[in-house]
């Protein structure tokens, strides 16, 4: 009786050791479903979710403060995918909160003043210039956020949509082609 | 005789290739424009070197080739530069790309131009003589020549030259290799050279005997001591070059792997017969062989240069009046064109003019039944019915799963579906939107770093701000003693702390200091000024004055109004 005890006592502390040294040694660090859903995010930065970034927004859907569909650059496969990341029913956009034609900004550089503004309120740093020198836009790192437009004093910055040319174009789904037949 | 392999699939639509053999080949006529795209070759755009109403030579480069993997494009003949503008081009998109018009002159003259002994020369130089002239694989994927006649370490051991030409109605190799068999031979050899190869295997397909023939008495005649000339089974797509290598010498190049990791490299007869030209001669990628057939009068083969327009070239042959459709390519893999305006390419092989009696419009599609005669005859042992399955639900992760990469798009799959099924499109859509997929998340990926490294560089400069002023003051502080204490202080709130640093010396002090630079620095604007300008500020500034005394008095008069 008292020598199984003993035994149960010893597995018990056996096993409580190895769990206390594995929860130190294999900490992970951070909130893993946050980088899942980052990953998931489509890092244009541009704040429409209502939080300041991809990364906060993230935070917010993993602590539960945030709904899936609020991020309109992703687009609907964006929602799908958090939604079955998270195990959650998809949801649709809201009304009039649909995704945007992708877009790049770009400068009127005549109209340009140098006043840096737009500089400060780029979240990729996708725009070159300095104090009273034209600013111009490196449209290859541009995610098309439009955070840069409200600042500028002088509106003179413009989202202009990328269009479909040879480089992009992609192969459409098949569809059989409806004809209408008149009734004899 | 060598032993020969066989791929798996494969099917025998009818060949149609007599209609073009009868007549040996001919010289297109001149056409009234040229319009040459720039981006004629996989990898980067050439970049315009001319200006419009620039008058150029013929073989002159106008697009000068750009980054690495890239290839020259040159005027076909000698002429004005109409324009340098988006034109169509043949693609499957039909949208425009950016091509340059020449009006020809008529004169035909040849840019200066010397060919060099490729023995004397070193390899680096001669893949820059094939990159310049524009030399680019002209069976179709149009990859520039330069890029793959490199051996790394001398690993490749067979060359194979193909010249299996599979595709129905397309003659542009056969007539090629039976007019010019040693040319190209003697471009293969200076490619066998490029790569190390120790041996040349040249593949034709046993429905153009002539070419074998032809091109097996080259080969005695020249004296090639590695190279073979081999009779292969017709069986489309005999011709890939997985395919042939395969039938060639009975290496799989496994999924994702390049053939040239298994010491094969594969070129085909038109691309050896341009780097002849191009290195003996001095001569750029200027024109190609192209079979016009089809609906046409008179199906033949045409030395045409590139930028021809097509609608010119067919005309040439007579296309009959119920023509509907000009087809770039064969009829399993070629690309609908756009126009008859659309330019000649290197990639343009044949033109077949199509008519509702030659192809019929395709049937609608029927629900798949699972027959998996597709998966028979797929040369690249995949599961078509299942890759259709997937793409057809948009399930992009399992097509990959089920290799999708590793279709080379031959079309045998939608040849022998009972349903006709267009199942290449449904290949296409999902690989293209595959591809969308990736260059998003990498673009995402770099968003990320970027914004990244700004909230990180912006919390650097913060500490950088804070650090800089912590040690200002650190400086003033330990200056203090130095300097010549101040005026007596107010009595100390804290009679515990410092008497020369309470709060209230402090602020008399910035106030203090505020003021005497205000009264020592002048505004900058007002510096440097000329009279007419210091006469104005005088002037308004009297202005100024008399309005204050105006006002002064107005209030005192108010003033005085006010009842008392």
């Amino acid at each position: 009786m008292i020598s199984a005890l003993w035994v149960m006592i010893g597995i018990s502390l056996l096993l409580g050791a190895v769990l206390g040294y594995s929860a130190i040694k294999f900490k992970v660090e951070g909130n893993p479903l946050v980088e899942k859903i980052d990953a998931v995010l489509p890092q244009t930065q541009c704040g429409q979710c209502g939080f300041p970034g991809c990364m906060p927004y993230a935070e917010a859907i993993a602590k539960g403060e945030a709904d899936i569909n609020k991020c309109p650059p992703g687009g609907e496969e964006g929602i799908r995918k958090l939604a079955e990341l998270l195990g959650v029913e998809y949801k649709p956009f809201g009304e009039g909160a649909g995704p945007r034609e992708k877009s790049v900004a770009f400068i009127d550089e005549q109209t340009c003043i140098g006043c840096t503004l737009c500089l400060q309120a780029c979240p990729v740093d996708a725009i070159v210039g300095a104090a009273k020198q034209m600013h111009t836009i490196i449209a290859s790192e541009c995610t098309g956020c439009e955070l840069c437009v409200p600042p500028c004093p002088v509106d003179c910055i413009a989202m202009l949509p990328i269009g479909e040319d040879i480089s992009n174009w992609k192969w459409r789904y098949p569809t059989i082609p409806l004809v209408q037949v008149t009734a004899q | 005789m060598r032993k020969l392999f066989k791929f798996h699939g494969g099917v025998h639509p009818p060949t149609h290739k007599a209609e073009s053999t009868g007549t040996p080949i001919v010289q297109a006529a001149l056409p009234s424009k040229l319009v040459i795209p720039l981006h004629q070759h996989v990898g980067n755009r050439a970049v315009p070197t001319i200006q419009v109403g620039e008058r150029v030579l013929k073989g002159q480069i106008i697009g000068r080739p750009e980054g690495r993997l890239s290839s020259a494009v040159h005027a076909s003949t000698s002429g004005t530069v109409n324009a340098i503008d988006m034109q169509l081009v043949a693609h499957h998109s039909g949208l425009p790309d950016l091509c340059v018009t020449i009006v020809p002159d008529g004169k035909d003259e040849w840019i200066e131009h010397s060919g060099v002994d490729y023995k004397q020369t070193p390899h680096t130089e001669l893949r820059h003589i094939l990159r310049n002239a524009g030399v680019v694989g002209l069976g179709g994927a149009v990859f520039p020549s330069d890029m793959k006649s490199y051996s790394n370490k001398h690993k490749i051991k067979t060359l194979v030259l193909n010249g299996a030409e599979c595709e129905p109605y397309i003659t542009c190799d056969d007539l090629l290799m039976r007019e010019r068999a040693s040319d190209i031979l003697r471009g293969a050899e200076i490619l066998r050279e490029l790569l190390y190869a120790e041996e040349v295997l040249v593949g034709i397909e046993d429905n153009k005997p002539e070419a074998i023939a032809a091109m097996q008495q080259a080969v005695l005649d020249d004296g090639h001591a590695h190279m073979e000339v081999i009779a292969v089974p017709t069986l489309y797509p005999g011709g890939g070059a997985k395919q042939l290598i395969r039938v060639l010498t009975g290496i799989e190049v496994a999924a994702g792997v390049r053939s040239t990791e298994k010491g094969v490299q594969c070129f085909n007869v038109a691309t050896a017969y341009c780097v002849w030209r191009a290195i003996k001669y001095g001569e750029p990628l200027l024109s190609r062989i192209v079979t016009v057939t089809g609906n046409v009068e008179r199906a033949q083969n045409y030395e045409v240069l590139l930028g021809t327009p097509v609608g010119e070239l067919v005309a040439q042959s007579g296309s009959k009046p119920d023509t509907n459709r000009h087809i770039m390519g064969g009829p399993m893999m070629g690309v609908d064109l756009p126009s008859g305006a659309v330019g000649i390419t290197k990639a343009t092989n044949c033109i077949i003019e199509g008519s509702d009696k030659l192809f019929p419009p395709p049937p609608p599609a029927l629900p798949c039944i699972r027959c998996a005669r597709c998966a028979e005859v797929c040369p690249a042992e995949l599961q078509p019915q299942e890759l259709y399955w997937f793409a057809k639900a948009k399930d992009f992760g399992k097509t990959q799963e089920y290799d999708l990469f590793d279709c080379i798009e031959c079309g045998a799959c939608a040849y022998v579906c009972p349903s006709q099924i267009p199942l290449v499109q449904y290949y296409r859509f999902a690989k293209s939107e595959i591809w969308q997929r990736e260059q998003e998340a990498q673009s995402a990926e770099v968003a990320r770093e970027r914004h990244e490294f700004r909230q990180l560089r912006i919390e650097r400069e913060k500490q950088e701000k804070a650090e800089r002023l912590a040690q200002k003051e650190k400086a003033a502080l330990a200056a203090k003693p130095a300097a010549p204490a101040p005026a007596p202080a107010p009595t100390p709130i804290n009679p515990d702390a410092d008497p020369d640093d309470t709060l209230q010396m402090r602020i008399d002090a910035a106030v203090f200091r505020a003021k005497e630079q205000v009264a020592t620095v002048l505004p900058k604007n007002i510096s440097n000024l000329t009279p007419e300008q210091q006469a104005k500020i005088a002037e308004i500034e009297a202005r100024r004055a008399q309005f204050h005394e105006r006002a002064s008095d107005a209030g005192a008069d108010d003033e005085s109004s006010k009842p008392s």
